[in-house]
């Protein structure tokens, strides 16, 4: 530095003169420099520019594939629950039609014996009485004989119609009570009639509900197999409520199987050994944690073969005998499995109390510790955990699923965002650094403000001057 | 090639199946001497103690100092303990009841050779090969060689953890500090010229941190 001071004898006159020498310099490359950096600012411009429109593609390409996706996820999940609406629209007209003719025919026959007893209970018309012969005699007697032994006529006549009142009552009474009787047994057919045709009723009513059910998917299946905004928009947010959904059952029942765990992993030392290691673990917890896996793996399978989730498509698609003999299988494995987990939680029990005991008697504490007469139901307990936990992780199965098909929604979610957020980035990139290198040129120029200011000036009264010529010439 | 992929194979084989060896082996030597023979209760509880810190594959094994220590039949009692939980709680109890019947049958010895007894403790430790080596004298360290026993040799101890634990103050202490603090500083230099480590536990109550 000194140096450059020193090329004359008066260090201020070195600067000056340095500086005189670089604005020149700097005041000849100008139109070269400026060149330079607005085209470094142009060349970063586009190359943010185009990296961002090239990132904007790819997004819009992850996006139509996120949707195709989420269409045909949709499409699928309607589809089975369509299938599921017509299933049980099947099975109840299968059942309903399956009794129909013996309900048509009891219902014939109701209403035929209905018709009989109808018939049989229809008023006789009562016979004609018996006096009417008698007055047409004691009529003939009056013309011929006049009025004698007229008092002894009317007097049987009187008989005998109290008699014909008398067995003409008789006879209704028995015939009103027939008839009534008939009508009793009447009752029971017209009530069953009523409850059969209630119950056809009620599922005509049920058939209908389910119609509407399925009316409604079909428009919502529709919708999907259209490709509308709006579908996809509800897809969407389901996927997103199915992911934390079953990401916090998934959680639930990673307790579940730490607890688990926690009951086998101790006595699995006394099948496998304390202190051997496998990979820097104890083969005791690895064994442990193997059969917990298993035991996941053929929950997994057994609702796999029972139809309830559909995580490998080659299970659902076996042929029904094959399917329930793997459900069979898994289920035996499943249960042999969960009685050795009940085995080895009593084994925890056993050497707890043991464990126990040799540490009061290394303690000196006398005897082995008292034993609490309650100590079964602890026993008890950890057995049926042991037991009842393998079965409970087998439904991890359709959370998992749920979780899967989500997750891969969620994950084009966050890649849209993500390469959204860099393509603006870029822009933003692009658009600054053409912007910084303006800024650049114009702070280039600011330490040549004389000699631009002498060139503005000379150029000024170049034209002035050129004006004034031109008017001459002209 | 075929040598290389069956090297790689042995390689990660082993990688997994490897069974590292994190055991402790113990080695503990009663002083039966003279008047510390009244200390002997104390030595059984400090031997449940270190039972209850072992555990499976541990080796443990209790000899006591006399005339002349150098020698298997001084050990009473010795034990590797097994893999399994079940059978190690056994074990533990059978060996505290050898110990029991020791600590009430031990006779006074008229000499002390603990030199001798470190040496067998650790051609002992040696034998078993655990990871880590402790080697506890219970002892007030004050070495008593019947004439014509043979002590100054040197021996390995690097790897070794060699611990006193209650060393107790002699009559002749008390008159004179220096000697206690001689005898100390004997044992240390000779444990660490040795390559050991080591160290002195006097208050029983606070064993929290051995083994």
């Amino acid at each position: 530095m000194t140096f450059l001071l020193n090329i004359t004898p008066w260090p201020v006159l070195s600067a000056l003169l340095w500086i005189v020498l670089i604005v020149t310099a700097l005041f000849f490359a100008r139109p070269t420099a400026h060149k330079f950096i607005l085209a470094t600012g142009n060349s970063l411009h586009r190359m943010f520019r185009v990296s961002s429109q090239s990132l904007m593609k790819a997004e819009k390409g992850l996006n139509d594939r996120n949707r195709e996706v989420l269409l045909a996820a949709g499409r699928e999940a309607k589809e089975r629950i369509i299938e599921r609406e017509f299933d049980r629209i099947n099975e109840t007209v299968r059942k309903d039609l399956a009794s129909f003719s013996a309900l048509h025919r009891n219902l014939s026959e109701s209403i035929n014996r209905i018709e009989t007893d109808h018939n049989e209970a229809v008023e006789v018309p009562p016979d004609p009485p018996g006096w009417v012969k008698a007055v047409q005699a004691v009529a003939a007697i009056d013309s011929k004989d006049g009025r004698v032994g007229i008092g002894n006529i009317l007097g049987d006549i009187h008989k005998s119609l109290v008699r014909a009142h008398k067995e003409a009552m008789a006879a209704y009474h028995e015939a009103s009570g027939k008839r009534h009787a008939l009508l009793r047994k009447m009752r029971p057919e017209w009530r069953e009639i009523q409850q059969t045709l209630g119950k056809v009723g009620k599922n005509v009513d049920s058939l209908l509900l389910r119609s509407s059910t399925i009316d409604r998917h079909m428009q919502e299946y529709e919708d999907i197999v259209k490709g509308e905004d709006r579908a996809v928009s509800i897809l969407s947010s389901s996927s997103l409520v199915f992911f934390f959904i079953s990401a916090l059952v998934l959680v639930v029942a990673v307790g579940g199987a730490t607890i688990n765990f926690s009951l086998i992993a101790r006595p699995m030392a006394e099948m496998v050994g304390g202190t051997s290691l496998v990979g820097g673990f104890r083969t005791a917890d690895i064994a442990a944690l193997v059969i917990i896996l298993v035991e996941i793996s053929m929950g997994l399978f057994l609702m796999e073969s029972l139809r309830i989730t559909r995580l490998f498509p080659v299970i659902g698609a076996l042929p029904d005998k094959t399917r329930v003999r793997m459900i069979w299988i898994t289920f035996t494995i499943l249960f042999l499995l969960a009685s050795v987990e009940a085995g080895l939680a009593f084994m925890r029990e056993v050497l707890l109390h043991d464990e126990l005991a040799t540490s009061a008697l290394l303690r000196g504490d006398g005897n082995a510790p008292i034993a609490n007469e309650y100590m079964w139901i602890t026993t008890a307990a950890q057995m049926g955990m042991g037991f009842i936990l393998p079965f409970a992780l087998t439904f991890v199965a359709i959370p998992l699923e749920t979780f899967v098909h989500s997750l891969r929604t969620i994950f084009g979610l966050l890649a849209i965002g993500a390469l959204r957020t860099i393509a603006l980035m870029l822009r933003l990139l692009g658009s600054g650094s053409r912007y910084v290198c303006v800024l650049l040129a114009q702070l280039y120029d600011l330490p040549l403000f004389i000699p631009l200011w002498w060139a503005a000036r000379d150029k000024v009264g170049d034209a002035s001057s050129g004006g004034k010529l031109r008017k001459v010439t002209s | 090639m075929k040598p290389v992929y069956l090297s790689l194979i042995v390689t990660l084989l082993a990688g997994c199946s490897s069974s590292q060896s994190n055991n402790t082996g113990v080695y503990m030597l009663i002083d039966t001497s003279g008047t510390y023979r009244e200390e002997m209760n104390k030595a059984e509880q400090i031997i449940r103690y270190s039972l209850s810190r072992l555990d499976a594959t541990d080796s443990f094994a209790v000899a006591r100092i006399d005339t002349g220590s150098f020698s298997e039949k001084d050990i009473v009692a010795k034990i590797t303990f097994d893999d399994r939980p079940s059978t190690i709680n056994g074990q533990k109890r059978a060996f505290a009841e050898r110990i029991s019947v020791f600590v009430k049958d031990a006779k006074s010895s008229p000499y002390t050779d603990i030199t001798g007894g470190l040496l067998q403790a650790v051609e002992y430790l040696n034998e078993k090969d655990p990871a880590a080596k402790t080697v506890l004298i219970f002892s007030d360290l004050k070495e008593d060689l019947e004439e014509g026993y043979i002590r100054d040799i040197d021996f390995d101890l690097s790897g070794f953890n060699v611990i006193a634990l209650n060393v107790t103050k002699l009559r002749s202490d008390n008159v004179d500090p220096r000697e206690y603090l001689t005898r100390l500083e004997m044992w240390q230099k000779k444990v660490e010229g040795s390559g050991g480590r080591w160290q002195v536990i006097n208050d029983l109550d606070g064993l929290e941190g051995l083994l």
